[in-house]
């Protein structure tokens, strides 16, 4: 079998071997990869001994209760596929990332949050029981009751713990498919932040997007929105129906991102919502997963791609904290296509989960001679303000940034130590940051 | 409502098709090797199934043509009868590991014709004694015309399209309809690790072919469907040019 290119989703990529078996019954002590979403080069195998299952062949269910929702199932089933089969039922996933393009194992592997973070916290903490293959070659069973020390290293462990085969979750039981949102246009960040903390304890799920590119007064300036699954009486009785697929049609040339396209987009965005709140019924497809309906749109960054730059500022950083994360990036001109501003609830205790309580920022930044500079830059700054950073989407991170940003890392580490002394299952990613062997 | 049995059904192609009849409430048999896949994917179809839709596991290898009668009359039993048997198990090895190896040469050509053709004439006896069904074989696009990097598998799956099609000019009359798939390049396990070629399908777009070709009783079906236009030009390719060409 001949080498080919493993692409993060920032299109960041090694040459190497994915293999894709039918079932993961018997697979060579390697990282394992989903549908490679993650932005970075968590899913991208080491150098040295470049070789990455990929798990999306085991997409079978093993059980489903269809009166408690509880599901078992291979790693390697989508979101999609479980949506496309549940969702007519009644039954929605406790939580669901930006894409539905994420399998099972990826799910625990990032630990991924959604809109409802701070009612319900991230995937891991729904998950009942992990069945792994460890790098003795044991299969065992772990989960918040059973191997609780590993099942907590490998929730939010980006895959290097051990192989997850199976989850067991339980679905959750919803009133119609529909979503009943409610937006509203937000003149400034700090007006935002404070309609996004009012709104917390009002709305199972919310999030917005801002315009991270206008200075001064109204820096910052976006749109909040607030949804709940919608009720019998308020939502058509017919199913939604998934929009049409598109394809982003080329690999994009270069120059098509620059600061005056973005800001047309920007502006765009924002005054497309005219009035001031709008509210009605909505589609799942589009509230949940805007960008799945257009394939390969990480395309649009052209040939060297980009990066995405995710950071949570605590509450412990004070009022203004994300005021002062966009001053840093406008004074930098650091120009993202997309901004992306989240609460956060109670952390996991998950041991290296990302979100904690405070301000969740996301960045889409094109790659281009600056980048490293400028994440450096940001991550000096979220550094001195205590927050941390996203593994899943992280590419340029340095290791004494990371370190520096996560004391329950010596932690993390120790029980990976104990399960994988020869650090079997380590990804390009963890050679970056964790100092792995290539 | 259906009742089919599916060998194969525990992965790629045959694992979709066989979503594709539990989705919409037919009831399913899946014949497939070892064990515990089986038992996987007979709780994957339970579970993706509509309520009340049958799913039964029953053993049966291509690789041992004395399972085929029990497995397919335990498959009639269980779902309280049989009206379609598919067929998309196989084996395949590419043309330098085949000139290699003549032990997996002997194997490829047997499970791939001899084996579905002895399996099929259990379906063919079994149905037309229930007075008639559906046959559908997993054939390939392979066997349209010979080409050098699938001299055997192509010469394997040849005889097999010619065995279908010959089954379906004696026994469509007497309710026996006969559907050969001829599959394009799949991305699925068996395919796992060869170059992409242009056309690529995924397995999930042939079930839905498939499903509808059986629903219609097609006798020839090509899935992805664009293989038909790309298997005419090739056959319509004078020698000397194929001689030359790499596929």
């Amino acid at each position: 079998m001949t080498d080919s290119r493993i692409e993060g989703w920032g299109r960041t990529a090694v040459q190497g071997k994915e293999l894709q078996p039918d079932n993961l019954e018997q697979t060579p002590p390697v990282l394992f990869r989903g549908l490679g979403r993650s932005y970075g080069d968590s899913s991208l195998p080491p150098s040295a001994n470049p070789v990455v299952v990929n798990t999306t062949r085991a997409n079978r269910m093993l059980a489903f209760d269809g009166s408690t929702g509880l599901l078992r199932a291979e790693a390697g089933l989508s979101l999609l596929d479980l949506n496309r089969t549940l969702l007519p039922r009644g039954w929605f996933v406790p939580v669901t990332p930006g894409t539905q393009f994420v399998t099972l194992g990826g799910a625990v592997a990032a630990d991924v949050h959604g809109k409802n973070h701070h009612v319900d916290g991230c995937f891991g903490a729904h998950v009942r029981r992990l069945k792994m293959r460890v790098a003795d070659g044991r299969v065992l069973e772990c989960g918040p009751d059973l191997e609780r020390e590993l099942f907590l290293a490998t929730v939010g462990g980006m895959g290097l713990t051990g192989q997850i085969l199976e989850v067991e979750f339980p679905m959750v039981r919803i009133p119609t498919p529909w979503i009943w949102q409610e937006s509203e246009r937000v003149s400034d960040i700090d007006e935002y932040v404070e309609k996004l903390k009012e709104a917390a304890p009002k709305w199972p799920m919310t999030v917005g997007w801002i315009d991270c590119l206008t200075p001064g007064k109204h820096m910052g300036r976006g749109i909040l929105m607030k949804g709940r699954w919608a009720h019998s009486h308020e939502a058509p009785s017919r199913f939604p129906s998934e929009p049409p697929n598109v394809a982003f049609p080329i690999e994009a040339p270069e120059w098509l991102l620059n600061p005056l396209s973005i800001r047309a987009f920007n502006f765009a965005f924002y005054w497309k919502h005219l009035p001031r709140t709008m509210s009605g019924i909505v589609s799942p497809f589009s509230f949940f997963w805007p960008l799945d309906f257009v394939k390969g749109w990480n395309r649009m960054y052209g040939r060297r791609g980009f990066t995405q730059y995710q950071c949570v500022l605590p509450n412990e950083a004070g009022p203004g904290a994300a005021r002062r994360f966009l001053d840093v990036l406008t004074r930098r001109g650091g120009a993202s296509f997309l901004c992306v501003i989240k609460d956060c609830g109670p952390e996991s205790a998950a041991l290296l989960s990302f979100p904690r309580p405070g301000i969740s920022v996301a960045l889409d930044i094109a790659i281009r001679n600056d980048t490293q500079a400028l994440v450096d830059e940001l991550n000096e700054h979220v550094l001195k303000e205590g927050g941390r950073i996203y593994l899943a989407k992280d590419t340029f991170t340095r290791p004494e940034h990371f370190h520096a940003m996560e004391p329950r890392l010596p932690r993390f580490l120790e029980v990976r130590e104990k399960w994988d002394p020869q650090h079997r299952f380590r990804s390009a990613q963890s050679v970056r940051l964790f100092g792995d062997a290539p | 409502m259906k009742r089919v049995a599916v060998l194969g059904a525990t992965r790629g192609m045959g694992r979709a098709l066989a979503r594709r009849f539990a989705e919409r409430g037919d009831f399913v048999a899946v014949l497939g090797r070892g064990d515990d896949e089986v038992k996987r994917s007979v709780a994957d179809l339970e579970a993706r199934g509509v309520p009340g839709t049958r799913v039964v596991g029953v053993p049966c290898d291509l690789e041992q043509p004395e399972s085929f009668k029990p497995a397919l009359e335990a498959a009639e039993q269980r779902l309280d009868g049989l009206d379609t048997v598919v067929v998309t198990a196989g084996a395949f090895a590419t043309q330098e590991q085949l000139e290699r190896d003549p032990a997996l040469a002997a194997k490829v050509l047997t499970v791939d014709f001899a084996n579905t053709v002895l399996f099929c004439e259990e379906a063919r006896k079994k149905l037309l004694m229930r007075g008639g069904g559906t046959l559908c074989a997993f054939s390939s696009v392979a066997g349209d015309r010979g080409r050098s990097p699938v001299v055997m598998y192509g010469a394997a799956k040849a005889g097999l399209s010619a065995y279908l099609e010959g089954l379906d000019h004696k026994y469509r009359r007497e309710g026996l309809v006969t559907v050969c798939v001829k599959p394009g390049f799949v991305r699925t396990g068996m395919t796992d690790g060869l170059k992409t070629p242009p056309f690529a399908g995924e397995p999930e777009d042939v079930a839905q072919v498939v499903l509808e070709a059986i629903d219609a009783g097609t006798p020839v079906v090509y899935a992805p469907p664009v293989w038909r236009a790309v298997m005419t030009a090739i056959k319509a390719m004078p020698r000397f040019v194929m001689r030359r060409v790499k596929f």
